[in-house]
């Protein structure tokens, strides 16, 4: 739960791509809402563009992303990318799915945040996005 | 248990009343005794578990006869294992033909089609929305002669293809149709099944382009035009598969999954397709999920209730059109990425209960699927499983030979109840369409699986190496993965431009012209797609000609 006087986290949370497994980003959505957050489930297919231009105007803290489609070392590059043209490098990207760990670590080199695998704690990633989102708000000047 | 009443031993009161006192003295595991899906079950089942009505003859029958809860062959494994049929593909067309060739070298005698989400989605290879996909979770087939190459050099006319695509599943069985027409192969002798249950995909999986209606006149139309033309081919698998790996129970799955195909059977009926005509060329396929009895009661109940309702319900006579034959395939969202090598286990734990509830084809998921598409030696080890199941444990020497075990013929019953049950709700809210547009089967697998990952977190159940005996994660890979470049998409998208430039351009206007013509006439699209396949129209070409009749369709995103 924010503190008296912290702003409400906000999160987006989407399926990126054309795949429609939406058990774990339906799952996530719902334990992030539990947990005190504002999250806003944008859906599926959603391109890059699509979920930075939505991440802008709802000025959201964080962006979590569920891939099964294996084009992650495609589509999430191409958002770190159009967010920070669009000034939003404070933005948390983090989300989960069918990823390499190789390719988790290879993301997490670019920017990405936590990306979480099948079998990963509801509390856990939970609790990694608020810690990580306080984290980023204190560190803005 | 009046049964088990009877011997008055010294320490006085009958057998059932010492055990139940014993019992009551007893200390027990602190432990969840219910289900996987939640079910309670009896600490011990005896015949009274199952009422007074129940008889074999009445609930069971014999092999091969009404109601086949026992089975739908008369000598089952005995007169022929299940097919083993391994699900693959990636990349281009190119590199899966390669596999499939490895694969019949190694004696696999069916085939069985992964598409990439391009291609399950309708788009093209090139289309913007497909970028970064192409050939990652499955081959990239956009026209003709992705097809042809897919199939080069592969007797068509001796094997069978699954192809696991489900609303643009006309427009590919087009394709295969024409390729083998071209390699002069009668049509007629072509044997395979497409997946095509478009119905599981608004319920679970999402892959839809067009609204439910007109999405499952293409599936009637399918059918009318296999029964015709390719009457060797299973035009529908109906699938519960999915609606599994959404989180739904047990239960769910097999009262969804029914409930889909009674939706096709009726609409085949309102076209005026009689049922003995096209109900022996349904098929269905189940998820083998880790709860070894729910399982196997989930495969009896589900050929018991298809037998009496085709019967009863739709007035079948053939007995082909009540035989429920299924293929089956573990439950890939029960792997875990922790500790990978577990997954073997489960796997195989899977597959006996599917084997052990009599199952006619089986996909034994590889141990690495939670991280990437399989490797070759995980893909191995899986196919490896299943022959150690058929050929080592004996259980495929005798049919059904869990048939009688009080508990087993309890879960039956209660899977058929708990199915009744909604069948009974999905009819009070107007049918599956209906239903689907109310959300109703998304919202009662979405709070399913919440459950389910409720009770993981709070140890209610228990995932090894995920909520119990967790070891720290290695530092490097813990195993090998395999991986598919961005080069497939670029050569993909080249040659997809070569062929829209070497085609005949105005053949391939008109054909589409016929295709939009006949969609918005209403009428079975299927030859219309024949016409614009042979002209290599493309996949998203020919999608979008059906579109501007049939609309398109949108979920409301709901939590």
């Amino acid at each position: 739960m924010a503190a008296p006087g912290e702003r409400r986290i906000k999160i987006l949370v989407a399926k990126i791509g054309l795949d429609g497994h939406d058990r774990g980003v339906r799952v996530v959505a719902r334990a992030l809402r539990d947990g005190g957050m504002e999250v806003i489930y944008a859906g599926l297919r959603q391109t890059p563009e699509m979920v930075a231009q939505a991440v802008l105007q709802e000025d959201a803290d964080a962006v979590g992303v569920s891939m099964h489609n294996a084009a992650h070392m495609t589509l999430i590059p191409k958002l770190l990318r159009l967010l920070h043209e669009r000034g939003m490098d404070h933005v948390l990207v983090t989300g989960g799915g069918i990823l390499p760990p190789e390719d988790v670590a290879a993301l997490k080199k670019l920017g990405c945040g936590e990306l979480f695998l099948p079998g990963a704690p509801l509390d856990e990633v939970v609790r990694y996005v608020r810690e990580e989102v306080q984290r980023r708000r204190g560190a803005r000047p | 248990m009046a049964a088990m009443a009877n011997g008055n031993g010294k320490n006085g009161g009958s057998g059932v009343e010492r055990w139940k006192a014993q019992v009551e003295k007893a200390r027990l595991r602190d432990a969840d005794f219910t289900t996987l899906s939640g079910l309670e079950v009896p600490i011990l089942a005896g015949p009274e578990t199952l009422g007074p009505d129940w008889t074999p003859e009445e609930q069971l029958g014999w092999p091969g006869d009404f109601p086949y809860t026992r089975s739908v062959y008369p000598t089952q494994y005995r007169g022929r294992l299940w097919t083993m049929r391994q699900f693959s593909g990636f990349g281009s067309a190119q590199d899966t033909n390669a596999r499939y060739k490895y694969l019949l070298a190694h004696g696999q005698n069916g085939l069985s089609v992964a598409f990439d989400m391009p291609t399950l989605m309708g788009y093209d290879s090139d289309d913007p929305l497909a970028e970064g996909e192409v050939g990652r979770c499955g081959v990239a087939v956009a026209s003709l002669a992705d097809m042809e190459t897919l199939f080069d050099g592969i007797p068509v006319g001796q094997i069978s293809t699954s192809m696991t695509i489900n609303s643009p599943a006309a427009i590919l069985w087009a394709m295969y149709l024409v390729n083998a027409e071209k390699r002069g192969v009668e049509v007629a002798k072509l044997e395979g099944t497409l997946q095509n249950d478009i119905l599981k995909e608004f319920i679970a999986q999402k892959e839809y382009i067009y609204p439910p209606e007109p999405s499952l006149k293409l599936v009637v139309d399918t059918i009318e035009f296999g029964m015709k033309h390719v009457p060797k081919w299973h035009p529908v698998s109906i699938s519960g598969y999915h609606i599994r790996e959404a989180g739904s129970t047990a239960a769910q799955e097999l009262a969804f999954t029914l409930a889909d195909g009674f939706a096709y059977v009726e609409a085949c009926i309102a076209r005026g397709l009689p049922v003995d005509d096209f109900a022996p060329r349904l098929s269905f396929f189940w998820n083998a999920h880790s709860d070894f009895f729910e399982e196997i009661g989930k495969y009896r109940a589900a050929r018991r209730i298809y037998a009496h309702v085709m019967k009863e319900k739709y007035g079948a006579k053939k007995p082909a059109s009540m035989q429920m034959r299924f293929h089956t395939q573990t439950a890939g969202c029960s792997l875990t990425a922790q500790q990978p090598e577990n997954n073997i286990v489960r796997t195989a734990l899977q597959a006996l209960s599917a084997v052990l509830g009599g199952t006619q084809s089986l996909h034994t998921n590889s141990m690495d699927e939670t991280l990437a598409l399989p490797t070759e030696k995980a893909v191995k080890i899986a196919l490896r499983t299943q022959q150690i199941i058929a050929h080592e444990t004996g259980v495929a020497n005798t049919i059904d030979p869990l048939g009688g075990s009080w508990f087993v013929e309890h879960m039956t019953d209660r899977l058929e109840r708990e199915a009744r049950e909604y069948f009974r709700r999905i009819d009070a809210l107007g049918g599956v369409v209906a239903g689907i547009e109310q959300g109703f089967f998304q919202k009662e697998i979405g709070q399913a699986s919440f459950h389910y990952q409720r009770a993981l977190e709070s140890k209610r159940k228990t995932m090894v190496g995920v909520n119990e005996f967790v070891e720290p994660e290695p530092t490097g890979p813990a195993i090998d993965t395999l991986k598919i470049g961005q080069v497939t998409e670029d050569e993909q998208n080249a040659r997809l431009r070569a062929l829209r430039a070497q085609r005949d351009g105005a053949a391939v206007r008109r054909a589409l012209d016929g295709l939009k013509r006949a969609s918005s006439k209403g009428d079975n699209v299927m030859p219309a797609l024949v016409e614009a396949v042979r002209a290599y129209a493309t996949l998203g070409e020919m999608v979008d000609a059906m579109k501007a009749t049939y609309g398109t369709y949108v979920e409301a995103a709901v939590i």
